[in-house]
């Protein structure tokens, strides 16, 4: 990929060999740049020790200390772990049960059914959020209930956007399934509920880690949506972070941030291996 | 695929919840919005359904119109910069070795996962006024200054003295962040439509003469119209229902659609407007996705036969 391959491999460049033209190489390597590089000094810069961000005066980790000890930030960490587990668990259970469904049935007005469930998928999320705003206004959720009831208004917006897609994910592992193993065990005396958690829940098994993964990190990482559903006192860990930013660029931001960062990126990780292990699987039989 | 009626009680078990959480928590919270689009705000917290339409009259004024048209606008700039750097990064990738294209692909999705609020964060840091770039390029000027004083040019007679640029908070910034939190959803159709293009007319193209500019636009782009298309649809829809990029990188200018319905809804405290302008914004948004199927239709029959 990098300029000094073209060292290694001296054999001439063949007319269909653009990945080893200079100049896309190079267009490549800015793209990238462009990319990573924001996020990059952000982390960076979350170890810096100075206030203003922008020339490095030594390494620190104080602001990381700062924000462990930030009780309001650490609160919104808390809720928004809380919010995203509730948030996988159900989203599992009812992409699942969708995804099994679509997966096994012929009914009428199926069409209408799968661009219903794709509804929440496709739609601005501004409004899905002032949609979840004025549905809990109208229908006089009660506010001020105890934690962790306060924050089940931000649950259940999350996992009308997040099931959908867990349920996307879970089909498609359903598609290797060998619909005559179910009718074999049908046969041999199984009832409907032991054929699904005998046969199906475990060949099901890697789409729903995958699945649940995918929820996760929807609902970790939701801005828009939450913002319009929480309250003054169910602060999620964007929402805290979005007014910080509004307030000031400061290197606490970036140590969240960078916490944050972390986070999805060891859920993606482990939600690419299963992915992987899962397609190798598939590709055995 | 079996009938539901054959084994109707699973059947019912299975859909029960998800349907009743989607009709519940989706479908219900969107029909008060559409109903709210046709009432009238007659008090501070009162709103009486009269089935009217002046809200949609309303959003159909100039000034509403305009902002329709601007997000039109930064949402069309923003596709056609992805488009143009997409393009060639699509191409190395498909023209890469297996092993490298993995991870190539992974690169580039990689920011997709990170979230889009520190994203947006990292670009404010870059843009600032003292931030990286500004700083960069006042590095630039004063060691040029640095350098031309050798020659008796020094003081800023050439360059300099540095004014910092006003990078943030304005349109440029806006279409910037949108192309930074968008590129991915035109990489993966781009490269998606070219990986499958047979390599073998590029092949007789070049044998036949072409330079690699007119295989480009006479055997790739043609072939590879669908995969264009529809990148071109998956990043405008997103982009034009945008809300943090215009709100943290815009200035009081750039608000866009998505801007102006959150301030209904928050500020001015006008549902009913707020949810007529929602619905349009939807509607815009169906309209996207319409012309995508009929694309992705054709192409399928294109491959049957």
């Amino acid at each position: 990929m990098s300029v000094f391959s073209r060292f290694r491999n001296p054999e001439p460049i063949g007319p269909l060999d653009y990945t080893r033209r200079l100049w896309l190489q190079i267009t490549v390597a800015l793209t990238l740049f462009f990319l990573y590089a924001p996020i990059i000094g952000l982390i960076v810069f979350s170890f810096n020790d100075s206030r203003r961000n922008v020339v490095w005066r030594g390494f620190t980790t104080k602001y990381y200390e700062k924000l462990f000890n930030n009780e309001v930030l650490m609160m919104a960490f808390g809720n928004s772990l809380t919010i995203a587990i509730v948030t996988t668990i159900v989203s599992t259970v009812l992409g699942a049960l969708t995804a099994y469904v679509l997966w096994r049935y012929r009914f009428p007005g199926k069409a209408v059914y799968e661009g219903a469930m794709a509804l929440p998928i496709v739609i601005p999320e501004i409004c899905m959020g002032v949609a979840m705003m004025v549905f809990f206004a109208r229908i006089g959720w009660p506010s001020g209930l105890i934690w962790p009831f306060n924050l089940g208004s931000i649950m259940i917006a999350h996992i009308a956007f997040s099931f959908p897609f867990a349920a996307i994910v879970i089909r498609a592992r359903l598609e290797s399934f060998n619909r005559e193993l179910a009718e074999c065990a049908r046969d041999l005396g199984a009832n409907e509920a032991q054929v699904f958690r005998d046969i199906i829940v475990p060949h099901m098994k890697p789409g729903l880690i995958a699945g649940a993964l995918l929820a996760f990190t929807l609902s970790l990482d939701d801005f828009v949506i939450t913002f319009f559903t929480s309250g003054p006192e169910t602060v999620t860990f964007p929402v805290k972070i979005y007014s910080m930013v509004r307030f000031s660029v400061s290197p606490e931001v970036n140590a969240a941030s960078t916490v944050l960062i972390l986070l999805t990126l060891v859920v993606t990780t482990i939600a690419l291996r299963v992915q992987n292990r899962n397609n190798m699987m598939s590709g055995g039989h | 695929m079996e009938n539901w009626a054959k084994s109707a009680r699973a059947f019912w078990t299975a859909i029960t919840a998800p349907t009743f959480w989607l009709i519940a928590f989706f479908i219900v919270p969107l029909s008060l919005v559409w109903l709210y689009s046709f009432s009238d705000k007659t008090g501070v917290t009162e709103i009486t359904l009269d089935w009217n339409l002046q809200q949609y009259a309303r959003a159909l004024e100039p000034l509403y119109l305009g902002i329709f048209w601007k997000s039109i606008i930064m949402a069309a700039a923003t596709t056609a910069v992805c488009l143009v750097v997409a393009f060639p990064v699509a191409i190395a990738i498909v023209f890469a070795k297996p092993s490298q294209r993995m991870w190539l692909l992974l690169l580039v999705v990689l920011p997709f996962w990170t979230n889009l609020l520190i994203r947006t964060y990292a670009l404010i840091a870059v843009l600032r006024t003292n931030g990286f770039l500004n700083s960069g390029l006042e590095w630039i000027v004063v060691n040029c200054d640095w350098l031309l004083s050798f020659v008796g040019l020094g003081d800023n007679t050439i360059v300099g003295p540095f004014e910092a640029l006003p990078l943030l908070y304005n349109n440029v910034a806006v279409i910037f962040g949108l192309v930074y939190v968008s590129l991915p959803f035109m990489v993966l159709p781009l490269y998606a439509s070219l990986d499958r293009l047979d390599r073998s007319y590029l092949e007789a193209s070049l044998d036949l003469g072409a330079g690699h500019v007119r295989t480009f636009y006479s055997i790739v782009v043609p072939l590879a119209l669908p995969g264009i298309a529809s990148g071109i649809i998956i990043t405008f829809i997103p982009a034009m229902g945008s809300y943090l990029t215009p709100d943290l990188l815009g200035g009081t200018d750039s608000q866009m659609i998505a801007n102006v319905i959150a301030s209904q809804f928050k500020q001015a405290n006008n549902w009913p407007f707020g949810a007529a302008l929602s619905f349009l914004l939807m509607y815009a948004t169906f309209f996207a996705l319409a012309i995508r199927a009929v694309l992705m239709r054709s192409e399928g029959r294109g491959d049957a036969k």
